[in-house]
C-alpha cells in the first residue's frame, strides 16, 4: 500500500481531468468553441507517448551496458505502451480535426510526423519479431529503438516546426498561451499530463510483471518435461 | 585501417562488375518506365512530379544498393573480419564507400531524368549540393539498419520496414529544397533546409558509430 501510492495519484488525477475536462469553465473562442476540450485529452496523449518511449530507448541504453532480460523486457513493455498512447493521440486528434478543420485526416505537417513516428514504432515490433534468438533479439531490438528515437526528433519536434501548419501552436496560430486567458485550462491540463504518465507507468508495470511470471511458468514447464 | 577497408569494398566492386552494372540498369530501367508510362513524347510532367519521382527513385535505388553491404555477406566472413579490425573502422568504411556509390548513382539518375524527363532545375550547384547530402543521409542511416536487417531472418522485408520511415524526414527536406531550386528562388531560402540536412547527418553517423559495436558482437 506504501509503495502504490502514486498508482491512487495517477488514478485520481485522470478522474479529476475527466470531471474537470467536462465540466469546468473554458474560453469562449471562434471556431474551436467547446471543442477546446480536446486539449485536455489529446495534448497529454503525446506527452504519455513521449514519456514511454523516453524510458523504452533509456532501457535499451541499459540493456546494452548490461545485458540482462530485465532490462530487455522493461525496453520492449514501455515503448508498447508508448505506442497505444501515439495510437489514442492520433484518434483523439482526428477527432478534434473532423470538428474543426473538416477532415479527420487534413495531411498537417504535424499529423504525418506523428503518423510516420507511429511507424517507426511498428517496424521496432516487426523487427523484435523476426529475430528468433532471444538474446540476438534483445540487442538487436535495443540498438534499433537507440536508433529511432534519435531519428524521432526531427521528425515530430523540428520538421513540423519549418513548415506551415494549421495545429494550433504552429505557423501564427494561436496555442496553449493564447487560449488559456486566465490559467484554468493549465489547472486541468498539467495534472492530466502528469496523470496518463502514471497510468501509463503502471499498465507497463503490469506487463512486465505479466512477462516474467510467463517465462518462470515456462521454465518450470520446460523442467518438468 | 579505415583507407584498407574502403579499398577492399572498391576493389571486391570492381571485381564482380555484375553488382554496380546491375544497379545502373535498375536505375535506367525505371526511368524508362516513367518515360512510358506518361507518355513523355506527347506530354510534359509538371515540376513538381518530376521532383516526387526523382527522389521516389533515389530512395529505392539507395535501399537496394546499401542493402547489399550487409546482408549479401558470407556467414563466416564477419568471423574473421571480427577478428583482425575494430568494428567503428568497419562501419565507417562501409558509409564512406555506400555514400560514393549514392552520390555517383544520384549524379548518373539525374543525367538519365534530364536526356528522358527534362529539367526543371533552375540552380543546378545548388541541387548538386542537396544530393549529395542526400546521397550522405541514406548512407549513413541505411548502413547500420543493414547491418541489423542481416541478422534478422527474413532480411530484405525488415530492411523495408525499418528504413522507410527513418529516411523519410531526409526526403522531406531533400523535396522541400529541390522546390526551392525549382523555383529558382535565392539561395538563403535553403539554407534552413540544408543545415538541418547536415544535423541529421551528423545525429546518424554518431549514432551509428555508437551502436554499430553492439549490433556486431553477435
Amino acid at each position: 500500500m506504501t509503495r502504490s501510492w502514486w498508482k491512487i495519484v495517477g488514478a485520481l488525477l485522470v478522474v479529476y481531468t475527466l470531471i474537470g475536462g467536462f465540466l469546468f469553465n473554458v474560453p469562449r473562442l471562434n471556431i474551436v468553441n467547446e471543442t477546446v476540450r480536446a486539449l485536455y485529452f489529446h495534448v497529454p496523449m503525446w506527452f504519455g507517448m513521449v514519456a514511454m518511449f523516453l524510458v523504452s530507448t533509456i532501457y535499451a541504453v541499459r540493456y546494452l551496458k548490461t545485458p540482462s532480460i530485465i532490462n530487455d523486457t522493461h525496453s520492449g513493455s514501455f515503448a508498447k505502451v508508448g505506442l497505444v498512447f501515439g495510437l489514442m493521440g492520433i484518434v483523439t486528434g482526428m477527432i478534434w480535426a473532423n470538428y474543426t478543420w473538416g477532415s479527420p485526416w487534413h495531411g498537417d505537417p504535424k499529423q504525418n510526423g506523428a503518423a510516420i513516428a507511429l511507424l517507426v514504432y511498428f517496424a521496432y515490433f516487426v523487427l523484435r519479431g523476426s529475430v528468433n534468438n532471444h538474446e540476438q533479439k534483445a540487442r538487436l531490438s535495443a540498438a534499433y529503438n537507440i536508433f529511432a528515437f534519435a531519428a524521432m526528433i526531427p521528425l515530430i519536434f523540428i520538421i513540423p516546426r519549418m513548415t506551415s501548419s494549421m495545429h494550433p501552436g504552429n505557423g501564427g496560430n494561436p496555442g496553449f498561451n493564447m487560449y488559456d486567458l486566465d490559467s484554468k485550462m493549465r489547472m486541468v491540463f498539467y495534472p492530466a499530463v502528469l496523470g496518463w504518465i502514471l497510468i501509463g507507468t503502471w499498465i507497463s508495470t503490469l506487463i512486465i510483471r505479466i512477462k516474467i511470471i510467463d517465462e518462470k511458468i515456462y521454465e518450470l514447464e520446460d523442467k518438468s518435461h | 585501417m579505415l583507407y584498407r577497408l574502403f579499398l577492399k569494398e572498391l576493389t571486391l566492386e570492381l571485381k564482380r562488375k555484375s553488382v554496380i552494372s546491375g544497379l545502373a540498369l535498375y536505375l535506367f530501367s525505371t526511368v524508362f518506365i516513367y518515360y512510358i508510362t506518361f507518355s513523355l513524347h506527347q506530354n510534359v510532367i509538371s515540376p513538381l512530379v518530376w521532383s516526387a519521382l526523382f527522389w521516389a527513385t533515389m530512395l529505392f535505388t539507395a535501399v537496394s544498393t546499401v542493402a547489399k553491404s550487409f546482408i549479401g555477406e558470407k556467414k563466416g566472413q564477419d568471423i574473421y573480419y571480427y577478428s583482425i579490425v575494430a568494428p567503428e573502422s568497419v562501419i565507417l568504411s562501409k558509409i564512406i564507400y555506400n555514400f560514393v556509390l549514392c552520390s555517383l548513382l544520384g549524379f548518373f539518375g539525374y543525367c538519365l531524368f534530364i536526356i528522358l524527363l527534362g529539367n526543371p532545375i533552375a540552380d543546378i550547384p545548388l541541387f548538386a549540393l542537396i544530393l549529395i547530402l542526400t546521397s550522405l543521409g541514406f548512407a549513413t542511416s541505411l548502413t547500420l539498419l543493414s547491418g541489423l536487417a542481416g541478422k534478422a531472418s527474413n532480411s530484405t522485408v525488415v530492411m523495408a520496414v525499418l528504413s522507410f520511415p527513418l529516411v523519410i524526414s531526409i526526403l522531406l527536406l531533400a523535396i522541400k529544397a529541390t522546390k526551392n531550386c525549382i523555383d529558382g528562388l535565392d539561395r538563403n531560402a535553403s539554407y534552413d533546409e540544408l543545415l538541418t540536412l547536415f544535423a541529421i547527418n551528423c545525429l546518424v553517423t554518431a549514432m551509428s558509430y555508437l551502436l554499430f559495436p553492439y549490433i556486431w558482437r553477435s
